[in-house]
Order: C-alpha cells, then structure tokens, then sequence
C-alpha cells in the first residue's frame, strides 16, 4: 500500500535560508494571470534592461580609471619636471621663490622654502594640502600624490621634497574636465540602456507574437472544428518545435472528422436499411386495413396497434434520414418567395392538427419569406406536433412582426400544457431529449426528434428557435421561429397578382 | 378494360407487397426484377403505367427510363431511396413524369398512379385547334405541331402545355401548375414543373436557351404565348 497518510507531495523538500527566501517572493510576485505574450515581453524587457545595465557600468568604470591612470600619470611626470626647473632656480636663485615659482607654466603651485609658503594662485594654499601629505613630502622627503575633494570635485595633488635646495614643492590638478567628461558619458550610456530595453522590448514583442502564433493559429482552427468544419486543418510546417503541435492537431482533426463521418454514415445506412422493410410493412399492413371487416375484434385491435407503431416508425426513420443529411451537409434548401399567411395556414392545415387557429396579426399576411416550402411546413407541423403530444389542449399559431427588429418575423405555436421546466428551454432542441413533460408521459409517441429537426431547420434558414414559457398568466409553452423577411420580392407590389391562377 | 402497372423493383418482398396494395385497387400488376426484364415486359404487352426503383441491379432505373422513353410516352413514376436534388432531378430529366420517396405508403402511390393516369386523357379545353405563332396544338387528337411537324410529347408535356395553352399570356404559378396536371396540393415539389417546363421547351422552342412560346415569369411562375 502506498504511503497516503504523511506528505501529500513527497517529491517537495524542505527549503532553507535564500533558496526558501527567493522561491517565497517568487510565489508572491509569480505572474499567475499573465499571460504567455506578456511573459515573453517581461522576459525580453527586463533581460535587456539588466543586459543594457551591466555593460553600462562596466564601461563607465573601465573608463573612468583608464581616464584617472592616465591623468595621474601625465600630472606627476609634468609636476616632476616642473619641480626639476624651480630647484635649479632656486640654487641660482636661493631668495627669489616667487620668480621660480611663475616661470613654470600656468598651473597651480605651491613652494615650501624654511617654513614659508609661496604659491601661484590663491586657489591652491597650504590649506588644501591635507597635513598627512604634508607631513610625508616635507618631514619624510618622499614624493607623493593624492586626490583630494576639491572645489565640489576633486583634485589631484602632487608634492616633489626638492632635496638640495630643502624645500618642497606642490602642484594641484584639477579634475573637473574629467569629472564633465565621465557627466556626459553617464548621460550616453543611460541613453544607451534605455534605448537597448526598448530595443529589447520590441524584439520580445515581434518574438511574442510569433511563438503564439501557431497558439491563435490552433485555436482558431479548434473553434472551426467545433463549429461544425471538419476538415480546418492547421498548415504543415518546417518548424522542428510546431511540427509535432501542428501534426498531432491535424490527426487529431483527422480522427474526429473520421470518426464523425463513420457515425454519420452509420446513421444514413442504418436508416436506408430499414427502408426496405418498413416499406414491406407498410403496405403489408396496408393490405390488411382494406380486410380490416373480414377480421374477428381482437385482430382488428392487434392490426390497429400495429399500423399505428408501423406509421410511427415510418417518421422516426425519416426523422433519422433528415438527421443523417443534416450530419453529412448533403441538404440544399429549396428556396422560394412564400407568402407567409398562406404558408402557414397551408402548414397547419397540412398537420396533425389541421384545426390549429392560426391568428395573423394586422397587415402581416402578405409578408414574404424566402424559404424552402416542405422543410419549413415540417418545421411547424413537428412544433404543433409537440403541443400536441406535449398537451391536452388544442395550441394557437400566431404570426407576429416584432415592432423592434421589423425585417423579421415571428411564428408562434401557443400551447396551454404543463410548461416547460426551468432548464429545459435549450435542452428541448437536442436530440432524443423528450424534455422533462414528455419524460413525465413515457410512452407516448415523438421520438424526440421533432424538435432537434425544427432547430436545424431554422438554423439552414439562417433563422432562430426558442422555447419559453407563456408570459400571458396562462400556463403552457410558447415556442417561436425567427425568419427574415424576404424583401426583395413582394406580393402586393407588380399588381400583377390577379393574373396568377 | 383493367389498368397494368409494371412494377421493375430488385426487393421481392417489396415488389410483393407493393404488388398486394396495387391488386387491391383493382390494377393487374407485373413484376420485373431488372431493367432487362422490364423492357421484355413492356415490349410484350400494353403497359398503361411504370414504377422504376432508381436502384436496380445491371441498367440503373435512370437508363431504364430514357430506354422506355425513347420508343414510348407512358406515365414512369420513379421510386428514389433519397430525396437528394441530384436523384429527384436527374431521375425527371430521364423522362419520369412524377417520384416517390422510400418508404411511401401505397395509398400515397395509387394516388400518384390515379392522378397521372386520368391525366393522360385530357379533358379538351373547348377548342379544336389553338396556335401560338408556329406553334400549332390540337387537343382533341391529342396533336402538337411545331413549323407542321408533329412532335413527340410525354402525356404529362401534353397535359401542362394544354393548362397553359387554357388561358393564352396568362400567369400560371408553379403551385396551380402542380395542382392542375399532378394533382398535388400545397406542398409539391416545385421542381416537378421546372423539369417539365425544361423538357417541354427542348421539344417546342426553336431556341430552348431563349425561349419564345414558354415563358418564365421571374417570382410569379410560367406563361405560354405566340
């Protein structure tokens, strides 16, 4: 027996430190409603930005000590040089230390001679000189060189002890140039990362897009399938990770159209088989109803139920047949210009209910739809059919034009039965489904099928069915049949209508 | 004298059954299992009407009937296992007059019978002789004439162009045409008359594709004029 009481996910093991810190933010910050797009996006943008950021830096730093090496190096070469000029002035001239100390070009300096300073400028002092540095170029004679924070930037200071003349000497570089410089390389290189992410970012977008693609591509081509077109296949392609997407949705298509198709066919040929006998029995038993006199009760009872079941099969296996086409889309209506209030009384008339009242409100008898005449007539026989199976009482007709949506028109079969129940109103319209009344009255006649053919009717039509109950406070069901009107030909309009026998 | 239906049907136990109903109306009934068969029959003997199942082993019911056609304007009913357009349609063009859907009850098809055989002796609609350009008709003598040749018309040919020739430039819908010359209410089959009016205008049109005598009226129906 396996192991069900402890651990419900044996394979989860106990986390610790940064590992349980990082995978708990991740639960908390993990995209749960983002989707596959959006993920990509982030994925790209954010690779980018951290790409764009590293190499920002590493170049601004390799930069900016390249740039400092470099002055360091020039500024101690010059201030040593320079220190050179003013103690060979200083030994010609031992007093004049403001003389030595000008003739040496124009930058910053400052001389120590005996505890005196002289300087250029008055921008560099002994003040700026921090007193370590003073205390190892003056006390310990070592030369040597600093940066120092200097007017809100920095400075580099170089101090040479001057050993024969005993003096020290001082030069201040300013570094503000280098400071601008590495200012508008910052400034290029946030550019540059900013435009590096939104570089990013749109490649994830055309990225995105393209690896769901084939998603939206399947997807359409499922809901095709769904929608009735077997044969929505996706396109082959040479893409090694969709070609297995792609083929195993195209089998899959395959198989379902196949075995769709074998039902269907299965259906027509079990029907068409039972054609043959059925006609057999038909006008067998037709036979026997002209000696129906000659025959003792109890056989006239027997070749009653009989003749009834025979007629009864009869409509289940053309209802079966109808199905079967719908199935196969081997049905092409037959359309034509029908007057509706004669269509409809000619309908009923022709029903099991020829006595139906049919009630055509005002002016709307001479409406026209474009149907096929014999599929449409099955439409309102197999729904007069249904009351009356459906309910004691005898149902109404009404054809009604809705104020709201006046190119098209309603026909409705009023029944005063027991209703429908809640729920019942869509499930009505699928096959074998006798609905909850017929349900309650097994047995009786209707194989179910009524209705499920009424519906692809109307639909053929490009029409609507529904099923609701009476809203009048009368108890009963109330179906209604949309059809557009036909408005390209009316009745009334050539005048012509007196010559038409 | 008695009405002889020939009944060509490849299921005995249809074809006895069928033919059980149809002695029942008083009717002598044939049977042929073939096409074969079936113009032996008919060859040997007077037939007033024929019932062809469109499947039949060897010649299928379609070639029977342009066969019987040929040498014969006898009323054929075709018995279709489909109501496809193609069947129905096609199985008219052959030459069939009316058709019937697997499975009919034989009350539909003796009705079927009676309509086309009382439709074979037309009532003469009062005048011996009408004529509508070169278009010449003799109803009593059961005679149309195009340019005064006789043409080979089907009874049931005859019998609409007689409707039409009822009320000269007249417009006849396709539902009076039904109801006149089959004998169908409401809820014919349309295409009944549109395959006549085909055949009709192959044999009295000078110009089938442009017809002058037999005319279409878009929306309303069919009319017959000079």
């Amino acid at each position: 027996m396996t192991d069900a009481s402890g651990d419900s996910n044996p394979t989860r093991y106990k986390l610790t430190g940064w590992r349980r810190f990082v995978r708990i933010t991740y639960q908390r910050i993990r995209p749960h409603r983002i989707g596959l797009r959006n993920r990509i996006l982030f994925l790209f943008g954010t690779g980018s930005l951290i790409l764009a950021a590293v190499l920002s830096f590493t170049t601004y730093g390799l930069t900016r000590s390249n740039l400092v090496q470099q002055r360091e190096t020039a500024s101690v070469n010059q201030t040593i040089t320079n220190a050179r000029r003013v103690q060979i002035d200083l030994i010609v001239e031992p007093d004049d230390t403001n003389a030595a100390i000008n003739q040496v070009g124009n930058s910053l300096r400052a001389l120590y001679v005996d505890g005196e300073w002289t300087t250029s400028s008055s921008q560099f002092t002994e003040r700026n000189i921090p007193p370590e540095m003073l205390d190892r170029v003056i006390n310990d004679r070592i030369a040597t060189h600093m940066i120092v924070p200097y007017r809100n930037g920095q400075a580099l200071i170089v101090g040479v002890p001057l050993e024969s003349v005993d003096a020290s000497y001082f030069e201040l570089d300013n570094l503000r140039d280098i400071r601008d410089a590495l200012q508008t390389l910052q400034v290029a290189l946030g550019v540059a990362a900013v435009l590096a992410t939104l570089v990013g970012l749109g490649l994830g977008l055309f990225a995105s897009r393209r690896a769901v693609r084939p998603l939206a591509n399947a997807a359409s081509a499922a809901r095709a399938i769904a929608d009735g077109k077997l044969d929505t296949r996706l396109e082959p392609t040479d893409d090694p990770d969709l070609m297995a997407l792609t083929s195993s949705f195209n089998e899959m298509a395959g198989a379902l159209q196949q075995r769709m198709n074998r039902d269907a066919r299965f259906t027509s040929d079990v029907s068409h088989e039972l054609r043959s006998p059925l006609m057999t029995l038909a006008a067998s038993v037709e036979v026997m109803q002209s000696r129906r006199d000659e025959m003792s009760e109890r056989t006239q009872a027997a070749l009653d139920l009989l003749t009834s079941d025979v007629s009864r099969f009869q409509g289940l296996v053309e209802d079966l047949l109808e199905i079967s086409r719908f199935d196969a889309g081997a049905i092409r209506l037959v359309l034509e210009p029908l007057a509706l209030g004669e269509f409809v009384r000619q309908a009923v008339a022709a029903s099991s209910l020829p006595r139906a009242e049919v009630i055509v409100e005002d002016g709307i008898g001479h409406i026209t739809i474009l149907g096929d005449r014999r599929r449409l007539a099955r439409v309102v026989a197999n729904l007069l059919d249904n009351a009356r199976i459906h309910s004691g009482g005898t149902p109404k007709v009404i054809l009604h034009q809705p104020r709201a949506i006046p190119d098209r028109v309603w026909i409705i079969v009023e029944d005063d039965g027991d209703g429908l129940i809640e729920g019942e109103q869509v499930a009505i319209f699928e096959r074998f489904s006798r609905g909850g009344t017929a349900g309650r009255r097994a047995g009786q006649e209707g194989a179910g099928l009524g209705l499920a053919l009424a519906h692809e009717h109307i639909t053929m039509h490009e029409g609507r069915i529904w099923a609701e109950n009476r809203t009048d406070g009368i108890r009963g069901a109330r179906f209604t049949v949309e059809l557009a009107v036909d408005s390209s030909y009316d009745v009334d309009s050539p005048a012509n209508i007196n010559e038409i026998r | 004298m008695s009405v002889r239906v020939l009944t060509v049907e490849d299921d005995e136990r249809i074809r006895q059954s069928v033919k059980l109903a149809l002695e029942d109306e008083g009717w002598e009934v044939e049977e042929a299992v073939n096409g074969e068969d079936a113009i032996a029959i008919f060859n040997r003997a007077p037939t007033d009407v024929v019932l062809i199942d469109i499947m039949l082993p060897g010649i299928d019911g379609f070639e029977l009937c342009r066969n019987l056609r040929r040498v014969s304007d006898v009323p054929i009913v075709m018995v279709t296992a489909r109501i496809d357009t193609h069947d129905v349609v096609a199985g008219l063009e052959a030459g069939a007059d009316d058709y019937l859907t697997k499975p009919f009850a034989p009350k539909e098809l003796s009705a079927r019978i009676r309509a086309l055989l009382r439709r074979a002796r037309p009532s003469s609609p009062g005048h011996s002789r009408l004529v509508f350009g070169n278009l010449e008709i003799i109803p009593d003598e059961g005679k149309v004439l195009l340019d005064d040749k006789e043409l080979a018309l089907t009874k049931t040919e005859f019998r609409l162009l007689c409707e039409l020739a009822g009320d000269p430039g007249g417009v006849f819908s396709r539902e009076s045409l039904l109801d006149k010359v089959w004998g169908y209410g409401y809820f014919g089959d349309g295409r009944l008359v549109d395959v006549h009016i085909r055949r009709l205008r192959m044999k009295v049109e000078t110009d089938p594709a442009n017809p002058r005598h037999v005319v279409t009226v878009r929306g309303l129906g069919y009319r017959l004029q000079s």
